[in-house]
């Protein structure tokens, strides 16, 4: 046994090390992936007997008009959650200078990204509120007819969208700023001596250096457009009939909501969704393997 | 110092001894009873349960009332309490069918609930054996304000022109008719639970939550119609998707609505509010269809054993202290709402007092409510059409193609 170790003790110790993250790993992700991935294949409330309906869950998703409002939803979400980007790119520039008390402000521009997304869901329905919120006595005083935005099915995903988009600035803000940090003071000066400023200097010489922290960024927004949930369910709980449900949403729903309880059915949901997130995960893994191999 | 520890330790092991040999039983019970009245009603149900037995120890886990729709499931598999809070009719449907509940039939022979609690039998009953022991029931009607009717020159509807009539004169005085808030749907439900029980009757509105009839029948589109009817005259409130049930009270008592189709548990927070009982009334739903007898939403809340419960002995006699009729007169006293037992007293509250007649003198039949008649499926859709309905009335026949197609899929 002794031997054994001294022998490949080089050769175990990484994984030893490995193995709490790597079991953690499987038994928290991957195997329910697989197990949700079965499921799919049953109709199932939860408490009796699993039956097996094949593809049947998938066939009735795919004629279900709640399915494709949340996958229009999700697409929305997914363009407009962009706007994080260059919000937040934005705010951070503003934010990137030495005046006094700029510590209070950086914080309170990240303020918004700290309170949970409940509170922010909150803060927002009362904003629109059709008879008191301050978005509508605005519009009024303007002389403008009171738009209920949360309970018209035009507006109402924009409206959750904007609510979400005031954390998701802030977290590309934060991503941003550390990465202006570490910007090479000495490519700025170059830059500055070869009369680079404005947007040329923005777009030639900072941004490019800020790729690293706009990758991460494109990353957590894609997520966050994807996982989104607490705001459609604090701000609208899907309504006004469903029309600002989305993919996440929608499997809550069906599998754990007081009137759902089909887990088959969520489980599909669910496995729709994962195959649209694999799109972004398997391009960020790519993109991961390319850069080590790039960097030896 | 360690003279001191073992004298501690032999005092606990002295309490621990002297606890055990106290209780002789004990008793877990899981309700979600957390709003201040029905938690208050609790409170004092289990201090009366346990001075009657003050051999068993009652322990009671309170939980918030959404969550525990989600966490019933959980516990009723994995860690059963010994008694806990549920609905009556279908709604109990799925936790019979999994064999989760425990049937207490002999609790009903043994306690002469058969006569006492006969009202509620039917709603208790699934497969020929009765699953739990209801406790309150309350009636739906619309409340109003009975000042501004009278400032108005508005007589309470009794037929459903009274009412579009009343509508229309509300709306040229400026006031809302009808306050609702269909963020969470159920209100919707709650009108067309009674547009259908006065245009089609009793029985009709329960083979349709049954699923007997398809939601493209003409009796629903007769149904609809009148529903149209009041949306044509603007009967309802503005905007209602955006409020929960809470928010839409508040044009009531701001005296900018003037009725509300509701249960009655919006009495309290209305009250609450301000109203005054010479500002809020009651009416009966009016009448429709002059040939359909009248029938009512009167929802029912149910205590069960769950099947995998410890103490099931206990469990019996807690349910036998809560059938009783003193027990029943008291919580009820506290909830606000009607005791099912026919020995109760009702409280001479205003609004209890007309709901029991109204309850009591119920020809057509009782129904629970439409998200527990129909199962949950079934409701979602249907009060999701409901609420769309309500805003763009012209949709109809898509939404009821959308309920159709529900309906062929859930009850087969």
């Amino acid at each position: 046994m002794a031997a054994f170790w001294k022998r490949n003790q080089q050769k175990l110790a990484p994984w030893l090390f490995l193995l709490p993250g790597v079991a953690m790993f499987l038994i928290y992700v991957i195997i329910p992936i697989f197990q949700s991935i079965d499921i799919s294949f049953y109709a199932w409330d939860g408490l009796g007997e699993k039956v097996w309906v094949g593809l049947g869950n998938y066939v009735e998703l795919f004629g279900d008009e709640a399915f494709y409002t949340s996958l229009k939803n999700n697409v929305i979400w997914l363009v407009l959650y962009m706007l994080a980007l260059p919000a937040g790119l934005f705010v951070a520039l503003f934010l990137n200078q030495t005046v006094r008390g700029i510590r209070i402000y950086k914080s309170l521009f990240f303020f918004p990204f700290v309170i949970s997304q409940v509170v922010v869901g909150l803060v927002f329905s009362w904003f629109y509120d059709p008879s008191n919120g301050l978005l509508n006595l605005a519009l009024q005083a303007l002389g403008f007819e009171p738009v209920p935005v949360l309970a018209d099915e035009n507006w109402v995903t924009y409206g959750i969208i904007a609510a979400g988009l005031w954390p998701q600035t802030a977290y590309c803000m934060i991503l941003y700023l550390t990465g202006l940090n570490a910007i090479d003071p000495e490519q700025i000066e170059a830059a500055r001596l070869d009369n680079a400023r404005g947007w040329k200097m923005l777009w030639y010489v900072v941004l490019p250096q800020l790729r690293p922290a706009t990758f991460i960024a494109v990353v957590v927004t894609v997520i966050g457009a994807l996982r989104s949930f607490d705001l459609v369910s604090i701000m609208t709980d899907g309504g006004p009939w469903g029309s600002s449900r989305v993919l996440a949403f929608y499997m809550y729903e069906q599998a754990f909501s007081e009137y759902g309880f089909r887990m088959g059915y969520g489980a599909a949901i669910a496995v729709v969704l994962f195959a649209i997130m694999m799109v972004y995960i398997v391009g960020f893994l790519w993109k991961m393997y390319r850069d080590e191999r790039g960097g030896r | 110092m360690f003279h001191r520890t073992s004298k501690l330790a032999a005092a606990c092991a002295a309490a621990t001894l002297l606890a055990s040999t106290a209780f002789a039983g004990e008793l877990v019970i899981n309700t979600d009873t957390s709003d201040p009245a029905p938690k208050a009603a609790f409170e004092a149900l289990i201090k009366g349960f346990e001075a009657e037995h003050p051999d068993i120890k009652v322990t009671w886990n309170l939980f918030d009332h959404e969550g525990y729709k989600t966490s019933i499931r959980n516990f009723l598999t994995a860690d059963a309490p010994d008694l806990a809070n549920w609905y009556a009719g279908n709604r109990m449907l799925p936790y019979v069918k999994a064999g989760l509940f425990e049937p207490v039939d002999d609790v009903w022979e043994k306690n002469g609930l058969n006569e006492s609690l006969a009202s509620a039998r039917d709603s208790m009953t699934i497969d020929g054996h009765l699953w739990g022991v209801p406790y309150t029931y309350y009636q739906w009607g619309v409340y109003y304000r009975k000042d501004i009717f009278e400032k108005n020159g508005i007589a309470v509807p009794k037929t459903f022109d009274d009412l579009i009539a009343a509508c229309d004169k509300l709306n040229a005085a400026g006031i809302t008719p009808i306050t609702i808030g269909t963020k969470y749907l159920w209100t919707a439900a709650g009108v067309f639970d009674y547009l259908n029980l006065r245009t089609n009757g009793y029985k009709f509105h329960m083979d349709l939550t049954q699923g007997k009839i398809p939601w493209t029948d003409d009796r629903v589109k007769a149904t609809m119609a009148n529903w149209k009817t009041m949306l044509d005259h603007k009967c309802f409130i503005d905007n209602h998707a955006s409020w929960s049930w809470q928010e839409a009270l508040a044009p009531m008592v701001q005296g900018k609505a003037a009725m509300y189709v509701m249960g009655n548990f919006a009495v309290a927070p209305l009250r609450e509010a301000g109203l005054t009982d010479d500002q809020l009334d009651f009416f009966q739903f009016p009448v429709i269809n002059p040939d359909v007898a009248l029938a009512e939403d009167a929802p029912t809340d149910t205590i069960h054993i769950p099947a995998n419960a410890k103490n099931k002995e206990e469990a019996r006699l807690f349910l036998a202290y809560l059938a009783r009729a003193d027990v029943q007169t008291k919580i009820n006293e506290t909830l606000g709402q009607l005791p099912i037992n026919k020995d109760s007293t009702v409280g001479d509250d205003k609004f209890l007092q007309a709901g029991y007649k109204m309850l009591s003198s119920t020809t057509g039949g009782i129904a629970q409510f439409f998200d527990r008649d129909a199962p949950a499926e079934m409701a979602k859709a249907g009060m999701e059409g409901f609420q769309e309905f309500m805003v763009k009335p012209d949709r109809l026949d898509r939404i009821l193609a959308r309920l159709e197609k529900v309906r062929q899929r859930v009850y087969k």
